[in-house]
C-alpha cells in the first residue's frame, strides 16, 4: 500500500516542480526514484530515459508509466500517470481565467525564467552521473565512441532518436557483450 | 463522432512527436487549428503560453484543455488517454521484454551502450536550458542563478524542491524594474 503512495508522491513532486515542460521533470524524477527512494540505480534509470527518448510521445508520462509499472504493476502505472497529469491539468482549468489576464505579467513570466537555471544544473549533474557510470560500465573508449557518434547523429544530422537508440543497442550487443 | 476525431488528433500528435512534448506542439497545432478547426491559431497560441507557465508536461495540458473545450470532461479524458496511453504502453512493453532477457550477454551489452546515449540527450537538454536562460535573462543573471543552484543542490545537497520554491518566491518578491527586462522576456 505504502508503495502506491510513494509512487504518487515521487511523480507529483517532480511534475509540480518541473517548470519548462516534460524534460524539466526528468532530473527531478531521477532525484526522487534514485536518491530518495533508491528504486533504481543510475544505470537502470538511464536505460529508461534513453528508451523513453527513443520512443515518440511526451517523456514525463512514459517515465511515469514505466516506474509505476515496475513497482506496482498496472495499478502502479495508473497511479503514476494520474500523479503526473492530473494536478497541473486541474490547475490549468482552474487558473485559466486568472492566468489569461496576467499572462504578460512579469511575475508570471518570471516563474519559468527563474526556475530554468536550477533545472539546467540538475540536468548537468545528471549528465555527469550518466557519463561517469557509462565509463565504469563500458570503458572510456566505448563511451566516447557511442557518445560522439550519437551527438553527431542527433544534433548535426538530426537523425530520428529511435534509430540512434537502436544503433547504440546493436553496437552494445555486438561490442560490449 | 467528435470523440473519434479527438482521439485521432491527439493519437497522431503523440505518436509522431519525438524528443518530448515540444516537438508534438506543431503537429497538435495542425490537427487543432488546420484539420479540425476547433479553435483559432491565436487562441491556440494562448493555450501554449498558458501551459508553459504551469509546471509539468506541456502537451498533456494542451491536449486535455483542447479536449475539454471541444467536448467537456469526457473530451478531456479522451484527449489525455489518446496522447498518453499508446506511448506509455509501448514503453512498458519494450522495457519489460528487454528485462526478460537480462541474463543474455547480448542484452547486457545493449544496456551498457544506452548510458552514453542518454548522457548525450540529457546533456543537450541541460545546454538548451542554459541557452534559453541566457537569451531571456542575459549571462550575468544566468550565471548567478547557476552558481546558486550548484551550491545549494550539489554542494549542500538540499532538496531541489526547496531551491525551486525559493526561486518561485523570488519571482514574486523582486520588484519589477526597467522596461528593458520585460521586453527581453516578451520576445521569448
Amino acid at each position: 500500500m505504502i508503495v502506491y503512495w510513494q509512487i504518487f508522491k515521487a511523480n507529483f513532486i517532480a511534475n509540480m516542480l518541473g517548470y519548462g515542460g516534460g524534460p524539466a521533470t526528468i532530473p527531478l524524477l531521477e532525484h526522487e526514484v534514485v536518491n530518495t527512494y533508491h528504486w533504481y540505480t543510475t544505470q537502470e534509470f538511464s536505460e529508461i530515459v534513453a528508451l523513453g527518448n527513443g520512443l515518440p510521445g511526451p517523456i514525463a508520462t512514459k517515465l511515469a508509466a514505466q516506474i509505476g509499472f515496475d513497482l506496482g504493476g498496472t495499478l502502479g502505472a495508473f497511479i503514476a500517470l494520474v500523479a503526473t497529469i492530473a494536478p497541473t491539468m486541474i490547475l490549468m482549468l482552474i487558473l485559466l481565467g486568472v492566468l489569461m489576464k496576467f499572462k504578460h505579467s512579469p511575475i508570471v513570466v518570471r516563474l519559468t525564467l527563474y526556475v530554468r537555471p536550477a533545472i539546467a544544473v540538475l540536468l548537468g549533474a545528471m549528465t555527469y552521473n550518466f557519463f561517469f557510470n557509462a565509463s565504469e560500465n563500458a570503458g572510456i573508449t566505448h563511451t566516447a565512441i557511442i557518445a560522439g557518434a550519437s551527438f553527431l547523429l542527433l544534433e548535426k544530422f538530426k537523425v530520428n532518436p529511435v534509430y540512434v537508440v537502436l544503433g547504440a543497442l546493436l553496437y552494445g550487443g555486438i561490442f560490449l557483450s | 463522432m467528435i470523440h473519434r476525431y479527438i482521439f485521432l488528433a491527439f493519437f497522431r500528435a503523440g505518436m509522431l512527436g519525438y524528443g518530448g512534448g515540444l516537438s508534438a506542439i506543431p503537429i497538435m497545432h495542425r490537427e487543432v487549428v488546420t484539420v479540425y478547426r476547433w479553435m483559432e491559431a491565436e487562441e491556440f497560441a494562448d493555450i501554449i503560453a498558458l501551459a508553459n507557465t504551469l509546471p509539468g508536461p506541456v502537451n498533456t495540458k494542451i491536449a486535455g484543455y483542447v479536449g475539454w473545450r471541444v467536448a467537456g470532461f469526457w473530451g478531456m479524458m479522451n484527449a489525455l488517454i489518446a496522447s498518453v496511453i499508446p506511448t506509455a504502453f509501448l514503453m512498458v512493453l519494450i522495457l519489460t521484454t528487454l528485462n526478460a532477457f537480462k541474463d543474455s550477454a547480448f542484452v547486457q551489452g545493449m544496456t551498457k551502450a544506452v548510458l552514453p546515449v542518454a548522457g548525450v540527450m540529457i546533456g543537450v537538454l541541460a545546454w538548451d536550458f542554459v541557452r534559453l536562460s541566457k537569451k531571456t535573462m542575459g549571462w550575468a543573471i544566468t550565471i548567478v542563478f547557476l552558481i546558486i543552484s550548484i551550491v545549494v543542490m550539489e554542494l549542500l545537497h538540499i532538496h531541489p524542491a526547496l531551491l525551486i520554491a525559493g526561486f518561485i518566491g523570488a519571482a514574486f518578491v523582486i520588484p519589477t524594474k526597467k522596461k528593458g527586462e520585460e521586453k527581453r522576456v516578451d520576445k521569448q
